[in-house]
C-alpha cells in the first residue's frame, strides 16, 4: 500500500498555509483562496504533488497562502513557467492563477498560445475587470463605460470576452464560476483539475474597493441552464449569446493534451551548467 | 447604515458626481448595473434521514465558523482589531455548536461523500455572511448586524425544512435547531443595544485607498 493510501484523507485546510491573506476584507480572493482547497481536498492530490504557479497582481499572492509548492513569477509570465514545469514534470499538478490584467492584457500572448498548447494545466482567472493593485486602471475586461478618475467617461473600448477566446485558442476545458459561490467553485476548480489538457475556469471575483459595483454580481450569477458540450461550435455560440453571468462548465472537449516524454532527462544539471560556461 | 448600502450609496454618489463635473452626458450604465437581478437556485430536495439533515445542520455551523474566521484575520491585518476579536468570537461560537452536533451523532469525523462540500439553495449556508458585506472600517455594531442576519436565515431555515420534510425524526431535529436559532436572534438583539450605533460618517477615511472618485 502506497503512503497516499495510508494517510488520513485531506481536508481543505491540508492546504492552507498560515499566512494571512492581505486582500481587502470582502474581496472575491478570499473564497476563490477557499474554493481552491476545497477542490484540492476533493481531488485528494497531496500538497507536495502540486504547484501554484501565479503572475503579479492582488489574487496572484495565492500561492503563499496555500501549503502546495509555488512559484510567484513575472507579471504576465505565469503561463510559461508553467508551461516549462508541467513539461518538465508531468508527474505533478500545475494549477496556474492570476488576475484578469496579468493574464489577458500583461500575459495575453501567452494565454493565447497556452490555450493552443493544450498542456495539462489548470489556469483560474480571478477576474475582477480592474487592476486592483495599482489603484483602479481599466484592464482588458474592464466595460466600456466604466467611468473613473483614470478613465473619465470610459474607455470606449470593447471589453476582452476571455472565454471565447480561450475556446477558439483551443483549451480543453472552458468554465466560468462565481467567488460568491465557494461550493460551485470549488465543484468546477475540481473538475477543471482533473480534466486532461488546458483547462481555463474564469472566477468572477468582485473588487469591493475599485468596483464596488460588483457587490451586485450575486444578484446577477446564476447556474447555466446547460450540461457541458464537447462541440466547440456550440460552446461558442452559448458563450457567445450568454449574458456573461452564466455560471457552470460550457465546454470540455476531448483534444488530446500535449504530450510529454516521461522518464530521466537527457542532460543533467552539470551538462547544462557546462554549456553556458562556454 | 449598513457597511454594503453605505458603499453602495458612496458608489452611486461618485458616478453621477464624476458625471457632472466632466460633462460629458449621463453616464451609461455598466453591464453589471443595467441587469435584472436574479436568483441564484439549485434545486435542493428536503433530508429524508437525520443522518443527512444532521449532516447539513453540521456544514451550516463550519461554514459560518470558516466565514468569521476569514473576517476576522482580514479585520486583523487591517488593524481593524475590536471587530476582528468580535468575530473570532462569532467564529468560536459556532465552531461549538458544530462541536455540539458531532457530540449528538456520536460523529468524529465530518460525514459524507465528498467531506465539506454541501451545496445550498443559494450560492451558501443559510447561516454564512456573503463574503463581500464587509468593510475595513465598519464597527462592532456592523458585525452584529450581519450576524442577526445570518441567525435570522438559519431560523427561516429550519422552519421551512420542518415543514418541508415529510420524516418525523427531521421535523423534531429541525424544530429544535430553529428554536435555537431563535434564541440566538434575540441573544444577538440584547448583544447590539450593549454597542454604540456608528456614526453617519463612520467609513470615511482621511486618506482612502481610493483614487477614482
Amino acid at each position: 500500500m502506497n503512503e497516499v493510501a495510508t494517510r488520513a484523507p485531506l481536508t481543505a485546510q491540508s492546504y492552507k498555509s498560515n499566512y494571512k491573506p492581505i486582500w481587502c476584507p470582502g474581496c472575491g480572493d478570499y473564497t476563490v483562496l477557499s474554493s481552491v482547497t476545497k477542490a484540492l481536498a476533493m481531488v485528494q492530490v497531496p500538497p507536495e504533488d502540486v504547484v501554484v504557479v501565479s503572475g503579479i497582481g492582488c489574487s496572484s499572492r495565492i500561492p503563499a497562502y496555500t501549503t502546495c509548492y509555488g512559484f510567484h513569477g513575472v507579471h504576465g509570465r505565469a503561463l510559461a513557467a508553467a508551461t516549462g514545469l508541467k513539461v518538465a514534470r508531468p508527474d505533478l499538478t500545475v494549477i496556474v492563477a492570476g488576475g484578469d490584467g496579468d493574464g489577458y492584457s500583461i500575459g495575453g500572448n501567452h494565454f493565447l498560445h497556452a490555450c493552443r498548447r493544450n498542456v495539462d494545466l489548470t489556469y483560474i482567472v480571478m477576474d475582477n475587470h480592474v487592476y486592483g493593485m495599482t489603484k483602479g486602471q481599466p484592464s482588458p475586461t474592464t466595460e466600456p463605460d466604466w467611468d473613473s478618475k483614470l478613465s473619465p467617461g470610459g474607455t470606449g473600448v470593447r471589453s476582452f470576452h476571455p472565454l471565447v477566446i480561450a475556446l477558439a485558442s483551443g483549451a480543453n476545458f472552458v468554465a466560468r464560476a462565481f467567488s460568491g459561490d465557494p461550493n460551485g467553485t470549488a465543484a468546477i476548480i475540481a473538475q477543471a483539475i482533473r480534466h486532461p489538457g488546458f483547462s481555463f475556469v474564469e472566477v468572477l471575483s468582485p473588487c469591493v474597493t475599485f468596483r464596488p459595483d460588483q457587490r451586485e454580481w450575486k444578484q446577477m450569477a446564476h447556474p447555466a441552464p446547460v450540461t457541458p458540450t464537447d462541440d466547440p461550435a456550440r460552446a461558442a455560440r452559448r458563450i457567445m449569446t450568454d449574458d456573461g453571468f452564466n455560471i457552470g462548465v460550457l465546454y470540455a472537449g476531448d483534444r488530446k493534451p500535449y504530450a510529454t516524454i516521461p522518464g530521466k532527462p537527457k542532460a543533467t544539471v552539470a551538462d547544462l551548467e557546462a554549456e553556458f560556461e562556454q | 447604515m449598513s457597511p454594503k448600502a453605505r458603499l453602495a450609496e458612496a458608489s452611486k454618489a461618485r458616478t453621477a458626481k464624476g458625471a457632472a463635473a466632466r460633462k460629458r452626458g449621463p453616464v451609461k450604465k455598466t453591464a453589471s448595473a443595467g441587469k435584472a437581478p436574479r436568483p441564484a437556485k439549485a434545486v435542493v430536495a428536503a433530508p429524508s434521514t437525520l443522518h443527512e439533515f444532521m449532516t447539513r445542520a453540521l456544514m451550516m455551523e463550519l461554514e459560518a465558523a470558516q466565514r468569521y474566521t476569514e473576517f476576522a484575520d482580514a479585520m486583523e491585518t487591517h488593524n481593524n482589531l475590536e471587530v476582528a476579536a468580535l468575530f473570532r468570537k462569532m467564529a468560536g461560537i459556532e465552531g461549538k455548536h458544530a462541536e455540539q452536533i458531532m457530540a449528538e451523532m456520536g460523529w468524529t469525523a465530518v460525514p459524507g461523500p465528498r467531506p465539506g462540500i454541501v451545496f445550498w439553495e443559494g450560492f451558501e449556508a443559510p447561516e454564512t455572511t456573503p463574503g463581500d458585506e464587509v468593510h475595513y472600517l465598519m464597527q462592532p455594531y456592523h458585525a452584529l448586524e450581519l450576524a442577526l442576519a445570518n441567525e435570522r436565515r438559519a431560523e427561516r431555515f429550519f422552519g421551512e425544512l420542518a415543514r418541508a420534510t415529510t420524516t418525523a425524526a427531521v421535523r423534531k431535529a429541525a424544530r429544535e435547531l430553529q428554536a435555537e436559532e431563535r434564541e440566538h436572534v434575540e441573544l444577538i438583539r440584547a448583544w447590539m443595544k450593549k454597542v454604540p450605533k456608528p456614526e453617519a460618517d463612520w467609513a470615511n477615511d482621511p486618506d482612502p485607498p481610493v483614487y477614482t472618485d
